[in-house]
């Protein structure tokens, strides 16, 4: 099938095409149509208080944006430019030092121009994640549609 | 326990230093401050590894949303009297363009101060890359957001932990 091998080369090649992704170290840990996962090892540099060990909420951020192109990516099943046209991310719970996050994003709706996309980080326990999110994508086919 | 920032001197470059010698995650971005007529300009350099769309190339959107927020807490640590770091609670970003392999420039209004909350606008922007505009650099709107934070209070520094 197509699409599986589309997701294969996804997973083999996103590093390259998103410089920033590879500069954290974040990994596809899943992907499939319907959603993706990835994670980010933890660093100093994501720290936004040394004293009381909080990751900065802009790191939470990166991941989950990139997330969410990810799965985006893998709901569309070819290769096509995306563009976020906004992100809403609600920090529920603060992320803490010596931990890996990891994110899942689903695109829960798309049509020909537009896509919906929610996601959530977490650290320990994907039950209790320490940020959701909600964004929309434009489509950029490569070629216009018939 | 809590973070208590050193006395600020009244010089925003110098505070400025001090403060983000404090946040790894604000010198990992490299982020630079203007003061000049008393307001502030946050800047972050461009460097290959910001790049989000190598075919573009453009920068990463969780990068300019990261600088974003992270410039808006230090609109708040330098201008109030705030001295612990104020708690993201959401934040909202339009992205209106994408940003070129070029610095990028924030400015952040603070549009309410309450006891326990502030909101911050944040407008992130680019030069025009056109070369012979340089006696009148136009500007393009990258990206517009907004953010809540909790401030601290003696009640929340004792009910955080």
């Amino acid at each position: 099938m197509a699409q599986k091998g589309f997701l294969e080369a996804l997973r083999a090649h996103y590093t390259r095409a998103i410089p920033h992704a590879h500069a954290c170290g974040m990994q596809i840990v899943e992907i499939e149509s319907t959603h993706a996962i990835l994670s980010m090892p933890y660093r100093d540099a994501w720290l936004a208080d040394t004293e009381r060990g909080l990751i900065h909420t802009g790191a939470i951020s990166t991941l989950i944006d990139n997330t969410c192109g990810v799965a985006l990516m893998a709901a569309i099943g070819q290769f096509e430019r995306i563009a976020t046209l906004d992100l809403r991310l609600d920090y529920l719970r603060p992320a803490l030092a010596n931990k890996t996050l990891h994110a899942r994003a689903e695109c829960f709706r798309m049509t020909s121009t537009i896509a919906f996309v929610r996601a959530a980080a977490w650290q320990d326990d994907r039950d209790e994640p320490c940020a959701v999110s909600q964004a929309a994508f434009m489509r950029m086919p490569l070629k216009p549609a018939k | 326990m809590s973070v208590a920032w050193p006395e600020r001197s009244g010089d925003p470059s110098k505070d400025f230093a001090l403060l983000r010698a404090r946040i790894p995650y604000a010198a990992y971005l490299d982020i630079q401050v203007n003061a000049s007529d008393g307001a502030l300009r946050f800047r972050l350099p461009f460097r290959e590894t910001l790049i989000g769309d190598s075919a573009l190339p453009a920068i990463h959107g969780g990068v300019i949303a990261g600088f974003m927020e992270c410039s808006a807490q230090m609109q708040l640590l330098l201008t109030m009297p705030e001295r612990r770091l104020p708690k993201n609670i959401d934040f909202s970003i339009d992205y209106l363009r994408s940003g070129n392999p070029a610095d990028c420039f924030v400015d952040c209004e603070v549009m309410r101060q309450g006891r326990r909350v502030a909101q911050v606008q944040i407008r992130c922007w680019q030069y025009e890359r056109a070369a012979h505009r340089e006696a009148t650099q136009r500007t393009r709107d990258i990206a517009l957001a907004r953010a809540h934070f909790l401030l601290a209070t003696e009640v929340d520094a004792a009910a955080s932990g």
